[in-house]
């Protein structure tokens, strides 16, 4: 095959005794965009670190313009011009644009760089200050750089790893003109995406990857989403979510008036009022960096608020410390940009992190808990034996591996999380798999109130419905839920109702099944202002806990 | 106050020699608590060197006896630099652990090592006088230029050589493809590694050149401060001069440049005991400044926040690349 830019055969690697690839065959051709489709932990970015020479393959043989290449380091893979843009960026922080780019080359000297820099900009139609450092940029230049510093270094194969996960929709359009003009050029890229709409919009041919293995490759133009849907999953999903009737119970959770400041001091989040009912989800809609991360931080009692009040049952706990608003029912689960930032020790077993955030509740001391030890009707009658046992429960300063072991292998075998064991350290598992291990260990404690930011941030379509029914069981078993999320569609079908933010002022609480994304779209770039229209304060429920003294 | 200056630019560079070389370990991403073993150890060879142009002539030619002296001062940290990076870059042991191992090894060898290969054979505790000499030997004339003459051209060999090699590192890590690479594989090696960057190789040579460089402290030490009286116990003194180095790479903000004021800052606080007049107890408190001012500085640098002032981004971390 002369026209192949790339070529794959039998490629297998395995982790432990986790294949992440088996038998993969692959072709990329000269000056096409390949779409490389698959759900979390199917491979993908492991077989393009193999091609990047990040890793080596156990087996099997690639090709580079028909001839065979050994790929054994990233420098091999610069000398079959081979470039990749890791999903989480590669640059150095406190170095500028250009010093990133020259980095590792034999070229000449910064002021060279900078004319060199902008010619490729202007011929790609990038946007780039080359003297610009790294921790000035946002998220969209770090993209532009590293694709620049692949193509300084002559490369004619650019692998981008999910590249739009982190772009909006019109820095999304800004990366497909540039792709385009670098397929134009006689570059052959393969894209990385989950996005459906992002495959069809850009790609020549699209190549299906399950479960490490190869299902498929198709052209783009024969196919629709529905097909490659079915090729990445092996089965049909149904499009539904749903959406069980809410119980209208009293509020659980209030927000009165609240405004709180952002690390860097200015106002994240500026006289926000609302409320959530148990069994009800509540969803919160709002471009990144509206102020959702400050809202759950606060709720969670990490973050000082300003001013303003958070009542939960009736009773401020404002000022709490996280442990006592946990201890209360409120329960957090973050899901960063880089999933691992919040909430879990990646070094430490699944059991482990178990263990960090539920040892004081459930206290992990020699005794089995009994099922109903603290459900309200058996409150009253408990004995002197039982209460002696709870406090040297809570007291006691062993903890009991049996049973947080337990209760992993529980939450593993219930939310379907692929590892080897319940001992492996949670950086060993897949994106996916990780964001499970975090949300089964908020729900393990029972909450009554769960915050849930981006819980299906970058998970395949099969993990996120179930995430999805997660939630929906938690609700029906009467939770109230604050659902802060990315995708409107999700959300216009899995909440009850959606409160939009725009710059940390609420543009209004409308009832998901009585908007549209239209609507959310134009609250979110703070032209429609419902609250402004209606004159009177968003977010007071009527039937309050809090009386009006404590208000 | 000018002998003050004087003692303080000649003690300056005993702390500008460890300081240099830690800078140069640190930005390779290695936190090399060993560094005061290896200044002892530096120290240690040195005087080996020395001793074996005696043995071998009892009147060697003087450049001989400093370039032994400097060779193997230089090659004895430089190999417990070796071991130190074999064990972290290689093996990926902790660099907190072993280097603190470093330092409990470099001291008590040097203190064997001075004891039974150095001071023995009738070797007195004045290693050579016509070595002495040139480690010393100051510009001829000086003294007609007063204060300036003899605080600023006064000062021996060494501490000259200390002060270039600040120089050449400064410009090393600044203005050079290879100083740009060693900085990207201390911030960040997995980016370095991508962009084809041999990270093991950096690793090492940064180490073995920063270990090399603080082995020359050692030597200084002993030639221009001590002027070659060599005791078994001065391991133990330089041990406590290397902590201050490593103190002040945090003072001078993993700046070489920045580290020849900082070094002669420290030179003079350390010697201000003998130049002011307190009482005896007192004098413990003043050893402490030093400390104090680098406990200071990382106080204001992590309050200001700025990113330019921050260690390296990986320091103390091990890299493997197919880890995850």
């Amino acid at each position: 095959m002369d026209n192949a830019a790339l070529e794959l055969r039998h490629i297998s690697k395995y982790f432990g005794s986790v294949a992440a690839n088996k038998d993969i065959d692959l072709t990329l051709k000269k000056g096409e965009i390949l779409a490389l489709l698959g759900e979390n932990g199917s491979g993908k970015t492991t077989l393009m670190n193999m091609i990047s020479g990040i890793y080596y393959p156990d087996e099997g043989r690639i090709f580079v313009n028909g001839e065979e290449a050994v790929i054994s380091s990233p420098q091999d893979a610069f000398r079959y011009k081979i470039g990749m843009v890791h999903q989480h960026f590669k640059l150095i922080d406190i170095f500028t644009a250009a010093q990133n780019i020259v980095l590792g080359t034999g070229s000449k000297g910064i002021a060279h760089i900078n004319e060199e820099v902008k010619e490729i900009a202007e011929k790609y139609g990038f946007d780039i200050d080359p003297k610009k450092k790294i921790y000035d940029m946002s998220v969209s230049e770090k993209q532009t750089v590293e694709i620049v510093k692949v193509l300084y270094r002559g490369a004619d194969i650019l692998i981008l790893d999910e590249p739009t996960a982190v772009l909006t929709p019109q820095e999304t359009e800004k990366l497909f003109a540039v792709m385009r003009a670098m397929k134009a050029d006689g570059k052959s890229i393969i894209i990385i995406t989950h996005k459906l709409n992002e495959v069809m919009a850009i790609s020549d041919r699209v190549a299906v990857l399950r479960k490490g293995e190869y299902i498929g490759c198709v052209d783009t133009a024969k196919t629709g989403p529905a097909a490659l849907t079915e090729m990445m999953v092996g089965e049909k999903v149904t499009l539904n979510i749903a959406r069980p009737a809410p119980k209208l119970d009293r509020p659980l959770l209030e927000i009165r008036d609240l405004t709180v400041n952002n690390d860097e001091g200015s106002r994240a989040i500026e006289h926000l009022s609302f409320f959530i009912r148990g069994g009800e989800i509540l969803g919160v809609a709002g471009i990144a960096g509206c102020g959702q991360r400050e809202l759950c931080e606060t709720i969670a009692g990490l973050r000082k608020a300003e001013s303003g009040a958070i009542y939960h049952e009736g009773e401020s706990i404002l000022g709490l410390s996280p442990r006592a608003i946990t201890a209360r029912g409120v329960a957090m689960s973050f899901i960063p940009e880089d999933r691992l930032g919040m909430g879990l020790a990646p070094s430490m077993s699944i059991t482990d992190n178990m263990m960090l955030k539920n040892y004081q509740e459930h206290g992990y001391s020699r005794k089995e808990k009994a099922p109903d030890e603290n459900s309200p009707e058996n409150a009253e009658g408990k004995s002197f034996k039982d209460r002696a046992d709870a406090f040297f429960d809570r007291h006691c300063p062993f903890v009991n591996r049996k049973r947080a072991r337990a209760e992993a292998e529980r939450v593993i075998s219930e939310l379907d999380i692929v590892t080897p064991s319940t001992e492996t350290p949670v950086r060993r598992l897949s994106g996916g798999n990780v964001q499970k291990v975090l949300l089964g260990r908020e729900i393990l404690i029972e909450p009554n109130v769960l915050i849930t930011a981006y819980p299906v941030r970058g998970l395949d379509i099969n993990s996120s419905y179930l995430i999805y029914d997660i939630l929906n069981r938690q609700k029906e078993a009467g939770t109230g839920i604050l659902f802060i999320g990315e995708d409107l569609d999700v959300m216009l079908a899995l909440c009850d109702k959606i409160m939009v933010l725009c710059h940390g002022k609420m543009m209004g609480v409308v009832h998901a099944d009585k908007t549209s994304k239209e609507q959310l779209g134009l609250m979110m770039a703070g032209a429609l202002d419902l609250e402004e229209e209606k004159g009177k304060p968003m977010g007071v429920a009527k039937d309050s806990r809090i009386g009006e003294e404590q208000a | 106050m000018i002998p003050l200056f004087t003692s303080a630019i000649e003690f300056g560079a005993v702390f500008l020699l460890g300081c240099v070389g830690e800078i140069l370990t640190e930005k390779s991403g290695h936190l090399n608590l060993g560094i005061p073993g290896i200044m002892c150890v530096g120290a240690a060879g040195g005087c080996f060197g020395v001793k074996l142009c005696y043995l071998a002539s009892p009147t060697p030619n003087a450049f001989l006896v400093v370039l032994m002296g400097i060779l193997f001062a230089m090659l004895f940290a430089g190999a417990l630099g070796g071991i130190y990076g074999v064990l972290t870059v290689s093996m990926r042991s902790n660099q907190n652990v072993t280097g603190l191992a470093c330092t409990i090894f470099g001291s008590g060898f040097t203190a064997f090592f001075l004891d039974e290969a150095v001071l023995t054979e009738g070797m007195d505790t004045n290693l050579s006088q016509a070595g002495l000499n040139f480690f010393n030997a100051t510009i001829p004339g000086i003294d007609s230029l007063g204060w300036f003459g003899e605080i600023f051209l006064g000062q021996s060999a060494l501490v000259y050589l200390a002060i270039v090699i600040a120089v050449a590192a400064a410009v090393v890590l600044r203005h050079t493809k290879a100083g740009l690479s060693l900085r990207a594989v201390g911030e960040n090696p997995a980016t370095a590694d991508a962009v084809g960057i041999n990270v093991t190789r950096y690793k090492y040579t940064a180490i073995i050149a920063g270990a090399a460089i603080a082995g020359l402290g050692g030597i200084t030490y002993i030639m221009c401060r001590l002027n070659g009286l060599v005791s078994s116990n001065d391991g133990t003194v330089i041990q406590g001069i290397g902590w201050l180095c490593i103190a002040l790479v945090i003072f001078t903000m993993w700046r070489p440049a920045l580290a020849i004021l900082g070094s002669i800052l420290f030179g003079a606080l350390y010697n201000l005991r003998d130049f002011i007049n307190v009482l005896p107890e007192m004098r413990d408190l003043i050893d402490i400044i030093p400390y104090a001012v680098a406990i200071l500085v990382l106080i204001v640098t992590s309050i200001v926040g700025n990113r330019e002032t921050q260690p390296p981004a990986s320091l103390g971390l091990s890299y493997f690349r197919e880890d995850r």
